[in-house]
């Protein structure tokens, strides 16, 4: 019992990271249907954006954790968001009309470019980040074995769920979202009514990015190593998960990301390590067998 | 004349518009006016390039030949087939409603009003950041989007409609949606594309006083694609007749009814003596 609420604590932190990215999945395709394999890596990006601003700070003196973190995370997400819009701007754009297959592909020669991009700047190597929230509660303790939370995961989990939120109302309630929505269902009629789209899609890449740089710097401080890989793995699990939710769907994305972090986590520590990434995968396989639309998707009716 | 210099003008002024789809002509050095204040309705037999048009109007399609000019209140002219999409609202101020219903349907009826107003909100909230922030000026421009909502709401008579989903109202009721929607941009000119297809006569009455409305009590000039005689004939202050992507005949509904050449493209030449449109 104690083994099962400690793997809950460390599945749920990590399904936070995944549905974070997984958002921006989901939203891009929502309004332009397709896949942003690049996605991933923009979240490595933000990883390694969080990392050199952190380093930046110390050297430079500020070392009170609270200050540095708030300021790393604002730098970080405007410089990802300009990741985002950039690549947006430069891949996408030019080929939004073209057949359906060609921005996919770009998607997935940009992923490839940013990969190798920042391995030849930052190098290859991992790149370590000593310890810089520390601390934890123990929730329990029976026979010797103490379930803990980190101070850490208790961020991670909080910030998720505040971003959650926000971001629900910004979908929900404001007029940006209202746009999003409705370029989504029909861009050119929402053309005709005044809606400027490129401006609607470049800011869905934006938020996209800024919510993968939260996660990349949570990942980072959580995890303390990165490298310029990290934003293949996680973008396929945050593509998985989103499919899982139903792609299309933002609740979706997040009970997506929860499930796979979950599945990963308990298989880690209940079978094998090595192959909890066969039991994510496998999840997804079996729910769209059963669920083609995923979770929370709604099939597409046609109306005949 | 009384009329000042702006009146003269005419609010949109279609010239030698010629529109190709490879070797078809789907219209042909066509020349008509809308004048203000004035609904203008084209009709003609299908395949006729009345949709044509309009898409030509609202930048789907890029003319091979022609101008579209809109002069506004203040004399300032839009060429329109030179703006892209959503220019065409924002600037230029022209709405358009399509013959197939194009609502969003899974967002609420209030929702679909309030998104025909984006472009002054989004204004107002600074990309939405003001928005973020709860700032004071932007709440009172969004409480002016929902009482401009509300006011075309009452219009249409869909008051009580408002938070269902669009795509649960009945076909008549979305139909005038369609027209509280593009009203809402706050149009110069509004491009109807068969608004009463598939409209009951008792629908089609209640549409006809709605578009005077907006003629008399907005003063927003009404471009018309039309099939139903009953509304055309009776609300149309000027008719332009299209055929085969030319136009065969205009003036007064009086006129274009008893037009021969209307007669002959309509039912065929052997028929004239029977018809009355």
């Amino acid at each position: 019992m104690e083994y099962f609420l400690q793997q809950l604590v460390n599945g749920v932190t990590l399904g936070s990271i995944y549905g974070l990215v997984a958002i921006g999945y989901t939203m891009v395709y929502g309004i332009i249907g397709m896949i942003n394999f690049a996605h991933g890596d923009i979240f490595m990006i933000g990883s390694f954006v969080s990392l050199i601003v952190i380093l930046g700070l110390f050297s430079v003196g500020i070392t009170w954790i609270p200050l540095a973190l708030v300021l790393v995370l604002a730098i970080s997400m405007m410089i990802t968001s300009a990741w985002g819009w950039i690549v947006e701007r430069l891949a996408y754009r030019p080929l939004r009309n073209s057949f359906r297959l060609a921005p996919l592909i770009t998607a997935i020669g940009m992923s490839i470019t940013l990969q190798n991009f920042v391995q030849i700047v930052q190098g290859a190597r991992v790149k370590p980040l000593p310890p810089v929230i520390t601390g934890h509660f123990t929730l329990m303790e029976k026979d010797g074995f103490a379930v803990q939370i980190s101070l850490m995961q208790i961020i991670i989990i909080m910030t998720t769920i505040f971003l959650m939120m926000a971001f629900s109302w910004l979908i929900g309630n404001t007029g940006l979202g209202r746009a999003q929505r409705a370029c989504e269902q029909d861009r050119t009629m929402a053309a005709l009514l005044g809606i400027d789209v490129d401006r609607t899609i470049s800011l869905t890449f934006v938020i996209g990015a800024a919510l993968a740089a939260v996660a990349g710097l949570m990942y980072l401080l959580y995890y303390g190593v990165i490298d310029f890989y990290i934003g293949f793995v996680a973008g396929i699990k945050a593509f998985t998960a989103a499919v899982l939710g139903g792609i299309g769907s933002l609740p979706g994305a997040m009970l997506g990301g929860l499930v796979i972090g979950l599945i990963e986590t308990f298989w880690s520590a209940y079978f094998s390590v090595e192959y909890k990434d066969v039991a994510a995968f496998s999840t997804l396989a079996i729910v769209l067998i059963f669920m083609p639309s995923g979770l929370l998707g709604k099939p597409e009716t046609e109306k005949v | 004349m009384s009329k000042s210099l702006s009146k003269h003008t005419p609010l949109l002024d279609v010239r030698n518009l010629t529109m190709k789809f490879g070797g078809l002509i789907a219209v042909n050095a066509l020349c008509f006016e809308a004048r203000r204040n004035e609904i203008t309705a084209i009709i003609g037999p299908n395949g006729a390039g009345k949709t044509t048009v309009f898409n030509c109007l609202t930048g789907f399609y890029k003319p091979d030949r022609g101008a579209i000019i809109l002069t506004d209140k203040d004399g300032r002219s839009h060429s329109l087939e030179r703006m892209s999409d959503f220019r065409i609202n924002n600037k230029a101020r022209v709405a358009r409603t399509f013959q197939n219903i194009r609502l969003f349907g899974g967002m609420s009826v209030l929702e679909n009003l309030l998104v025909a107003q984006h472009h002054k909100l989004m204004r107002a909230s600074g990309l939405t950041i003001g928005a973020l922030l709860g700032l004071v000026s932007y709440r009172e421009k969004e409480r002016e989007a929902v009482e401009k909502a509300s006011y075309w709401l009452e219009k249409t008579g869909l008051t009580n409609r408002a938070d269902d989903l669009a795509g649960d109202l009945p076909y008549g009721d979305q139909r005038r949606l369609e027209i509280a929607r593009a009203m809402c941009t706050e149009p110069r000119l509004l491009c109807l594309d068969e608004p009463a297809a598939g409209l009951n006569p008792g629908e089609t009455k209640i549409l006809n006083e709605l578009l005077l409305d907006i003629r008399d009590q907005q003063n927003i000039s009404i471009l018309l694609i039309e099939h139903d005689m009953s509304v055309v004939m009776e609300i149309s202050d000027h008719i332009v007749v299209l055929d085969y992507g030319c136009k065969i005949s205009e003036g007064s509904p009086e006129h274009v009814r008893n037009d021969p050449g209307v007669i002959a493209a309509y039912l065929g030449v052997e028929d004239e003596s029977e018809v009355r449109l």
